[in-house]
């Protein structure tokens, strides 16, 4: 079972309690879909997305960017039991979306661009570590019906 | 993934908006690196200080960010550009290339904290991109 510190559990909580889940979750997704083009493949049928304003602009991307960070919010509501949480969801991102598990670290990586943009100086080294730690254990549980 | 002509205006012209503070983009990267990425300390043991602000990683965050702002004018050439750096990292410092990786996601992170609004996502996928290219332009005489 993972260990959390006080610190990671209290930072954990505060960011996504303060987070807006629709901008945050389009923004990330958005940014992963131009970042890394070849995750596009998993949204083909997403409409426009030939360019970076197109992908910023995309309805889809902004629907599905949330759908993604109301998911990740079951994580924080459950962070003693994120393993088995996510048991279905990880069913469903290996039988059934197809999804190379490498790419959930690419939008891991754009979630803490976005959410250190936003947080700025308060997003500390500490606060990073800790971030981080959190998507690692997400991550890491998604990936596990891969075996 | 090589780098466009586009990617390189927008690596150049960022680097221009960022040019002031980049000593201290370097050195927090550095920073935020020891911290988040523990592992990473074990190439500077014989530092008595890790932590952000230490005169250690100051020096050395301004140094590694100095040869950074040097290779966006060696763009179109990086491995040419970098080759003693390369020999210097194969064959004295023999860090793993795969900490290459980790120091170019610190630095991406370390500029979204300081100009969130210049580090679009056209801008964020060229850095991105130029770092990668230095990555394996240092890693270039490894093997």
């Amino acid at each position: 079972m993972v260990e959390w510190t006080e610190f990671e559990r209290t930072t954990i909580q505060d960011i996504f309690s303060k987070m807006n889940y629709d901008v945050v979750g389009q923004q990330s997704l958005a940014r992963c879909l131009i970042v890394y083009p070849w995750t596009q493949r998993y949204f083909g049928n997403f409409g426009n997305l030939y360019n970076a304003a197109a992908i910023m602009g995309n309805p889809m991307v902004a629907a599905h960017g949330k759908v993604v960070l109301h998911g990740l919010d079951r994580a924080v509501k459950n962070m003693d039991n994120i393993k088995a949480t996510y048991a279905e969801l990880s069913v469903l991102h290996s039988e059934k979306l197809h999804v190379d598990p490498d790419n959930f670290r690419l939008l891991g990586d754009c979630l803490t661009v976005v959410v250190a943009a936003q947080l700025g100086a308060a997003f500390t080294p500490e606060v990073q570590a800790a971030f981080q730690k959190f998507l690692a254990v997400v991550i890491s549980s998604l990936r596990r019906q891969y075996q | 993934m090589s780098l466009t002509a586009k990617d390189k205006d927008v690596v150049k012209a960022f680097w221009g908006k960022i040019s002031s503070k980049a000593d201290a983009i370097g050195q927090e990267a550095l920073g935020r690196m020891l911290v988040v990425y523990p592992q990473t300390k074990i190439y500077f043991a014989h530092w008595p200080d890790y932590s952000l602000g230490s005169a250690q990683v100051n020096k050395h965050g301004k140094t590694v960010m100095r040869a950074i702002t040097d290779a966006v004018g060696k763009m179109d050439d990086l491995i040419g550009g970098l080759s003693s750096l390369s020999d210097l990292h194969a064959t004295t410092l023999r860090v793993d290339p795969g900490n290459f990786k980790i120091l170019s996601h610190n630095i991406l992170v370390t500029l979204a904290v300081h100009f969130p609004a210049d580090f679009t996502a056209e801008v964020h996928v060229a850095v991105d991109k130029f770092l990668a290219a230095l990555s394996a332009a240092l890693a270039d005489k490894y093997r």
